[in-house]
C-alpha cells in the first residue's frame, strides 16, 4: 500500500453537543486527513452517529467548531454541507423507495444540474444533453456496484444488501470529496461484507476520496482503516493507528470491561 | 346511440373536473408525503380571491373591460395563493421536518379551518360569481352520424381542454425535470433528501404553490358553474373517491379515477337509474371508492406498499 496521504481536510474541534441534560459528545477533537480512511468505533450509545450528524449539519453542537478545508463553521445546514463536497449514507436505509435505482442515483446528482426547468421538461438543446451526461456518469457508478441488473427496480423491492449499495451510489453520484459512511456493513452476512469493504477500498484508491466511517465489525474497521477515533459515553478515549487502538488500555477496557 | 354517446362525454367532461381536485391531493402527497386536507379550503379560498378582484378592480383603476379584471383577477389571485403557499411552509410545515405523516395531517386540518375563516372573513361570505366569459350555449356534433346529434356543453368542453393542459405540463414537470425529481426524493424521505443537498424548505413552497395553482384553475371553473360560496369546499370531497380509485400516488391515476368516476355516475344513473329510483350519482363514486379500498386499497396506478417484517 503505497497510497499518498494529504494534508487535512476535515478538522473537529471540541466539539460538544447535548439534548437536554444527556450529553451526547463531550469535548471531542480528532482530524481527517485527504485520501485516508479513518473510522470512528465506540460501544453502542459511545455518540459515533451523533458524531457524523455534526459534520453533516443535522446536528449543531453547543460548543466547539468544525474546519472543512480551511474553512471553519460553528453551525451548517446539511445542503451547505453537501454543497461543499460532502456525501453520507445512512445506518437505517433512507432511501426514495418509491423509485427506481436509476432514479435514486440520479437525485444525487441535483445539486449539479444546471439547465432550467423549462429546457429540462421539453428534453431540448442544452438541457438534454445535460441529462445525458448526468446519466452516463450514474450508469459508471451503476457498473461500479455490480448493480446493473436492477437499474430499473423500485429500490424498495430490493434485498437489503442491495439496498445498502443505492445509497452508497446516491452519495457517490455527489462526487464528494469527504464520505461518510454510518455503518455500511450493518446486517450483512460474511460475502455482502466483503464486497462493500471492496467498495470502500475501490473508492478510496480509484477517486481518492476521503473516507469516514462509522463501523461495529472490528475486523473490518482493523483491516480498511489507516486510523481510527474511538468514543465511549460521548468521549473520545483513544485515537491513533489501528494497531495503537487495539493496544490502548481504555478501549480494551470500554469493549471488555475492566476487572475489580 | 346518441343518447348514449352524449351521457358517455357529458361524463368524461364532468370526470376531468372531479381530476382537477383530485390532482390537487395527488400532487401535495406525491412531493411531501402529507395528505392535504385543507385542498378544499384552498379551492374555496382561490375561487374567493378571484371572484372579489374580479369585482374590485374595474372599481379600483376604473377599467371596465372584462376580460382586464378577468386576466388581473388571476394574476393576483396566483399571487395570494404563492403568499399562502409561503405562509404555510413558513408558520407550519418548517417545524414539522421529519414528523410523522399524522402529525403534518393533523397540521393540515388546522389549515383548513383557518383557511376557510380567514377566506370569508376577507373576501365575505356571500355567494359570488366568477364570469370569466366561457360560451355557455352548447353545441351539436355528429350531426349527419345521428339524428339530432350529440349535444355538448361548451363550458364543460372548454374547462375539460384546460384541464387536461394543466394535467400535462404538470406530468412534464414531475417526471421530466430535476426539480421534479426533488419533489420525489423529499416525499419519500426528508432526512435522505436533505442529506444530498435538497432544499427542503423551497421545495415546500414550490409543492404548495403548484398545488394553489391547480386549486386556483379548479375554483375558477367549479365556481363560473356553481358560484363561489362555502359549498366550493365539499368539492374536495367529491374528489376523494377519484384519489382512492386512481392512487394517491400517481397523476394520471388521478385523470383516469376521474373520468371513470364522472362517466360511472352519469352512465348509472341514465341506464340504472330508473330501476332504483334514481339518485345514484350521489352515492355512486363513494361506494365505488369502499370496493376498491375492500380489493386494491393502492388504486388503479397508485404504488404498492410493501412492508418487509
Amino acid at each position: 500500500m503505497s497510497k499518498q496521504i494529504g494534508d487535512v481536510i476535515l478538522d473537529v474541534n471540541n466539539i460538544s453537543l447535548r439534548f437536554g441534560g444527556v450529553k451526547a459528545l463531550t469535548d471531542i477533537s480528532f482530524n481527517v486527513k485527504e485520501h485516508e480512511i479513518r473510522a470512528i468505533i465506540g460501544p453502542n450509545g459511545a455518540g459515533k452517529s451523533s458524531m457524523l450528524n455534526c459534520i453533516n449539519g443535522v446536528y449543531t453542537p453547543q460548543d466547539g467548531n468544525i474546519t472543512f478545508r480551511g474553512k471553519t463553521f460553528s453551525h451548517m445546514n446539511p445542503r451547505e454541507v453537501a454543497e461543499m463536497g460532502v456525501a453520507r449514507t445512512f445506518q437505517n436505509l433512507a432511501l426514495f423507495k418509491g423509485m427506481s435505482v436509476i432514479d435514486n442515483i440520479m437525485t444525487g446528482r441535483n445539486l449539479r444540474i444546471k439547465s432550467n426547468l423549462f429546457m429540462q421538461a421539453l428534453r431540448v438543446g442544452p438541457a438534454a444533453r445535460e441529462e445525458a451526461q448526468h446519466r452516463e456518469f450514474v450508469e459508471h457508478i451503476i457498473d461500479f456496484l455490480e448493480i446493473q441488473a436492477h437499474r430499473k427496480t423500485p429500490v424498495g423491492q430490493l434485498p437489503y444488501g442491495l439496498q445498502k449499495r443505492v445509497d452508497l451510489g446516491r452519495a457517490l453520484a455527489m462526487e464528494p470529496q469527504v464520505l461518510l459512511l454510518d455503518e455500511p456493513m450493518a446486517g450483512m452476512n460474511v460475502e455482502e461484507k466483503q464486497d462493500m469493504c471492496r467498495f470502500v477500498l475501490d473508492i478510496n484508491d480509484e477517486f481518492g476520496t476521503t473516507v469516514v466511517l462509522i463501523e461495529h465489525d472490528m475486523g473490518v474497521v482493523m483491516d480498511i482503516s489507516d486510523r481510527v477515533v474511538v468514543l465511549d459515553y460521548g468521549k473520545k478515549i483513544g485515537d491513533g493507528t489501528p494497531e495503537e487502538v487495539r493496544n490502548n488500555e481504555d478501549v480494551i477496557s470500554a469493549y471488555l470491561g475492566t476487572s475489580h | 346511440m346518441a343518447f348514449f354517446l352524449e351521457t358517455l362525454l357529458g361524463g368524461l367532461m364532468a370526470g376531468m373536473l372531479y381530476s382537477l381536485v383530485a390532482l390537487g391531493f395527488v400532487l401535495i402527497f406525491k412531493a411531501s408525503g402529507v395528505f392535504n386536507f385543507a385542498q378544499g379550503a384552498m379551492v374555496l379560498f382561490a375561487a374567493l380571491a378571484m371572484a372579489r378582484f374580479a369585482e374590485w378592480i374595474p372599481k379600483w383603476t376604473g377599467i371596465e373591460s372584462p376580460v382586464v379584471a378577468t386576466i388581473g383577477a388571476f394574476v393576483i389571485a396566483a399571487a395570494v395563493m404563492f403568499v399562502v403557499a409561503w405562509l404555510i411552509e413558513y408558520l407550519v410545515l418548517r417545524h414539522l421536518v421529519n414528523q410523522e405523516g399524522t402529525t403534518l395531517l393533523m397540521a393540515t386540518l388546522g389549515i383548513t379551518y383557518f383557511m376557510e375563516g380567514l377566506g370569508q372573513t376577507v373576501f365575505g361570505s356571500d355567494i359570488y360569481k366568477i364570469d370569466i366569459g366561457m360560451p355557455k350555449e352548447p353545441v351539436f356534433l355528429l350531426e349527419s352520424v345521428f339524428e339530432g346529434g350529440v349535444l355538448i356543453n361548451k363550458e364543460d368542453l372548454i374547462a375539460a381542454v384546460i384541464a387536461a393542459v394543466l394535467v400535462a405540463l404538470l406530468s412534464l414537470f414531475f417526471q421530466k425535470t430535476s426539480t421534479g425529481r426533488a419533489l420525489r426524493a423529499v416525499a419519500d424521505d426528508h432526512q435522505a433528501a436533505q442529506s444530498i443537498g435538497i432544499p427542503l424548505n423551497r421545495i415546500w413552497v414550490i409543492v404548495w404553490c403548484v398545488a394553489g395553482i391547480v386549486a386556483l384553475v379548479a375554483g375558477m371553473i367549479w365556481g363560473s358553474k356553481l358560484g363561489v360560496q362555502f359549498s366550493l369546499t365539499t368539492v374536495a370531497l367529491r374528489a376523494l373517491p377519484v384519489v382512492i380509485l386512481g392512487g394517491l400516488t400517481s397523476v394520471p391515476g388521478a385523470i383516469i379515477g376521474g373520468l371513470i368516476i364522472g362517466v360511472g355516475e352519469k352512465l348509472s344513473e341514465v341506464f340504472l337509474g330508473p330501476y332504483v329510483g334514481g339518485g345514484i350519482e350521489i352515492w355512486f363514486a363513494y361506494v365505488l371508492a369502499l370496493a376498491f379500498l375492500l380489493v386494491r386499497p393502492q388504486g388503479l396506478f397508485g404504488e404498492k406498499i410493501i412492508d418487509r417484517v
